[in-house]
């Protein structure tokens, strides 16, 4: 009997025990569920759009400074730094580790010892110091010159005056020191493809035109030019277990209609959004779910021409941005696709002062300004702009705010080349423009100065010692958080000043379907995505 | 025959020349460089860069200087380098070529298939519901612009039914020709069954198909031999002369579709200022539309015994 009760007492624990057991397991999948739908899994084609163009400029990154070919570029290649979305500025990607000497301008790399061309040789530092020397080549006109011409002796070895940049010193073959001729950023200057490390061998080749070879997580398989461009997992990219995705493919096409139709059709998994259909996907239940709105480095607006009138006069600058309702513009006619600039450098920039209020629409105030400055019954100009609705569109929304305070405007209406070729030689007055304003705030805001020609970038003529003194300030402190303060300071200055009219930050729009992860929001250029961090969930067509 | 073909070739190798310099010098004097179009995409580079470019590439040398260098090179054979990718323009042109022309066979292959048949049935019946509904038809394909029948086409075939991709060249198969040869044939289909249906009109009004269908000649004979092969000569230079600009007319089908061709070529060429690159799309565009005209030509030789060139 006693064995009995306790065999039932037993059985009767067992179940409870099992009971709990189950609940326990239960529970454990519940709540694991998430865990499990966000761990990445391997497989599939990534279908994306280089969504700029209907082709590719070149497959050579360093002879391309477009973002349509940044775009796919990213897939192939790989620089010193990478843009980390997460954080907004720019990380280290070939190299583990980064230390500075005391005078801030030298900068020692221990680089990754796994890291490997496609071609199956590991990169050392002599790749880095060549792949540099080749963008200074003076032989060569390559747009990277721009950033590696910062490094000491750069521009000596770009002139043919020396044999060797002298900035560049291999300590060993995974050790480089790279010496800077002034106080920079050196991950503003070294993240983007146009400075990609390349390999000597494969590049003086004359297939390399055709046949790109890189460090990034595909290798290369067709160009079917204007098309598409396809590229394969390569197997001995130097993150562990990335990329997730087997295969990439990118469609291109500058058409906004085909990519959208292509986008609802299923046929590809990411793209970014025009404003119109930004605003259908909006308001769509499904699409809207997908949509990664970021604000990107870039700064729309109305320039001036400042040496002359009535441009050279600050309060007549002021008072056009005091007359026109911003809002409105960004609300009505750019459907809320825009951020409201509050000065030069944009909301996602490190030195960004969240702290100053844009010009507020005052008619009143601007009207006061003209009459200030000798123009109590207006003036009439013309300004130069394209058809596109951020350019003409805006610039016909501002003119009855402008007539309402006087001033009669008028547009010309030109191809973009035909702008910049005016720009540069001073023949236009104003104009419409958007203008990259990072990441590095202080050379977004050597636009503005006295010393920079109109060729270089400064297509202002704007001219204010006490201006450049401020940033000469800036580059001059090895302090960040000075740094900070004093571009901060810079950018009030140029609030001040009105050298344009400030207009807005572009407010960029990525659509993805819903079996896409992990699609970060690039801040420098939305469509430039870290391709091999995505990965596909099952209900990817492509698997 | 020789000569006619000689006499071609040298009113071609004419026409080439005069159109290879007034390209060259129109896009040499309009506003807008190949730098200024390196500064376009909102990013500033150093003048210095620009200055080493234009030094690479041969644009900071005199005009007179640079167009003798693009002639020499042209005898040779030569078409010159891209200044946007660097690459010989002649290997850039070489795949290019071969989508256009995949591209412009299927579009005038569907124009004929559809727009004859509609042309001379409307003829036949002239007068009839089948005549209004064909020329209702005609008439609707030559005036909806090409552009907005792409997109409508995309929407329907592909969108809505799944049958076909959106875009792209794909693999160069039929699935991804079918939409844009259906969008570049439209209007050659339609004018082609305009002037089918005029030229098989006032031939069947003409003595020869009375007098052949007096003497009790059959209908078929009478309208496969006498009124297909007279009839014949005006829908071949139709015929010809829409084949012929083909490649020139697909521009906006190439770039809605992203189909690889000369055409969208052309357009990213003409936006980057890429003068080589230009030059040797035109040249291809032009020496097809002669090409055509030739052979059209030639043709009407063997179609028509009493046509004979001086």
């Amino acid at each position: 009997m006693h064995e009995f009760v306790s065999g039932r007492i037993f059985l009767k624990m067992k179940k409870k025990v099992s009971r709990v057991l189950m609940s326990a397991l239960f529970f454990t999948l519940i709540f694991s569920m998430p865990a499990f739908c966000d761990t990445p899994m391997s497989g599939g084609t990534l279908r994306l759009s280089a969504p700029y163009g209907s082709a590719l400029k070149s497959l050579d990154p360093h002879v391309t400074y477009r973002s349509q070919d940044m775009v796919v570029s990213k897939a192939f290649h790989r620089a010193l730094y990478t843009w980390d979305s997460a954080n907004n500025s720019p990380a280290l990607d070939l190299a583990e580790s980064v230390t500075t000497d005391s005078s801030g301008k030298v900068f020692t790399y221990k680089l990754k010892k796994n890291v490997y061309f496609h071609n199956g040789r590991k990169m050392t530092a002599d790749d880095l110091i060549w792949s540099y020397a080749r963008l200074m080549n003076p032989e060569k006109g390559f747009p990277g010159a721009t950033m590696i011409g910062a490094i000491a002796g750069a521009e000596a070895f770009g002139k043919g005056d020396a044999t060797s940049i002298s900035g560049l010193k291999k300590m060993d073959d995974y050790t480089l020191q790279i010496t800077f001729s002034d106080y920079n950023d050196p991950g503003s200057l070294l993240f983007e493809a146009v400075t990609a490390i390349l390999p000597k061998e494969e590049v003086e080749k004359e297939s390399f035109l055709l046949h790109p070879v890189g460090l990034g997580p595909f290798t290369f398989v067709e160009h079917v030019e204007g098309s598409r461009i396809v590229g394969e997992k390569f197997d001995k990219y130097y993150k562990p277990g990335k990329p997730y995705a087997d295969r990439v493919e990118f469609v291109i096409t500058g058409d906004n209609s085909v990519l959208d139709m292509a986008f609802r059709a299923k046929e590809i998994d990411a793209t970014v959004l025009s404003s119109n259909a930004y605003l259908a996907y909006k308001a769509d239940p499904e699409l809207s779910k997908g949509l990664i709105e970021i604000a990107e480095l870039f700064t729309r607006h109305m320039g001036f021409n400042t040496q002359e009138k009535p441009f050279d006069d600050k309060r007549v600058r002021q008072a056009i941005n005091y007359a026109v309702d911003r809002d409105i513009i960004v609300k009505k006619l750019l459907k809320g696709k825009a951020f409201k600039a509050t000065s030069w450098l944009p909301t996602t920039s490190t030195a960004y002062d969240s702290t100053r209020k844009p010009y507020p629409y005052d008619p009143e105030k601007a009207k006061a300004l003209l009459a200030e400055a000798g123009y109590p019954d207006g003036f009439e100009f013309e300004a130069m702009v394209t058809d596109k609705t951020s350019s003409l569109g805006v610039f016909e929304a501002m003119m009855p705010y402008l007539a309402k305070v006087g001033i009669h405007a008028k547009a010309k209406v030109v191809e973009s080349n035909v702008l910049i070729d005016a720009m540069y030689a001073g023949k236009a007055s104003v104009w419409f423009r958007s203008n990259g304003t990072g990441p590095d705030p202080l050379k977004a805001l050597r636009t503005f100065d006295s010393r920079i020609p109109r060729t270089g970038s400064n297509v202002f003529a704007f001219k204010d010692p006490a201006y450049d003194a401020i940033l000469d300030e800036a580059a001059a402190t090895s302090d960040p958080a000075k740094k900070i303060e004093l571009l901060k300071k810079a950018d009030g200055f140029i609030m001040d000043a009105a050298p344009v009219w400030f207009h807005n930050y572009n407010k960029a729009v990525v659509a993805t379907q819903p079996w896409i992860h992990n699609v970060d929001g690039n801040v420098t250029e939305a469509a430039i995505i870290e391709v091999d961090a995505i990965w596909l969930d099952k209900n990817s067509p492509t698997r | 025959m020789v000569a006619l073909i000689f006499k071609r070739l040298l009113q071609s190798a004419l026409t080439v020349m005069i159109v290879v310099t007034l390209v060259f010098f129109l896009f040499s004097v309009i506003p807008g460089t190949f730098a200024s179009s390196l500064m376009g995409d909102k990013r500033s580079l150093d003048p210095k860069v620009i200055e080493r470019i234009k030094r690479e590439l041969g644009i900071d040398k005199p005009l007179h200087q640079r167009f003798g260098i693009y002639v020499a090179g042209l005898a040779r054979g030569d078409l010159g380098k891209s200044y946007s990718n660097r690459r010989p323009v002649a290997d850039l042109l070489s795949s290019r070529i071969i989508a256009s022309f995949k591209l412009a066979c299927a579009a005038i292959t569907f124009a004929i298939a559809v727009g004859l048949p509609l042309g001379f049935i409307a003829a036949i019946r002239a007068g009839s519901l089948i005549d209004t509904v064909t020329m209702v038809f005609a008439v609707s394909g030559l005036s909806v612009p090409g552009f907005w029948f792409g997109l409508i086409a995309m929407y329907v075939f592909s969108l809505k039914l799944g049958l076909l991709p959106t875009f792209g060249y794909g693999n160069g198969g039929i699935k991804n020709l079918i939409l844009p040869a259906l969008t570049l044939g439209i209007a050659p289909m339609a004018l082609l069954a305009r002037t089918t249906r005029a030229a098989v009109l006032d031939t069947l009004n003409s003595d020869f198909i009375r007098t052949a269908r007096s003497k009790g000649m059959s209908e078929t004979r009478v309208v496969f031999k006498h009124l297909g092969r007279n009839a014949f000569v005006i829908i071949l230079t139709t015929i010809g002369l829409q084949f012929g600009s083909m490649l020139g007319g697909s521009v906006v089908v190439e770039k809605l579709f992203a189909w690889p061709g000369v055409g969208s070529m052309l357009i990213d060429s003409v936006s980057l200022r890429d003068i080589p690159s230009v030059q040797g799309c035109i040249l291809v565009i032009v020496l097809f539309f002669l090409i055509i005209n030739t052979l059209v030509d030639i043709a009407y030789l063997a179609i028509d015994p009493r046509i004979r060139y001086q």
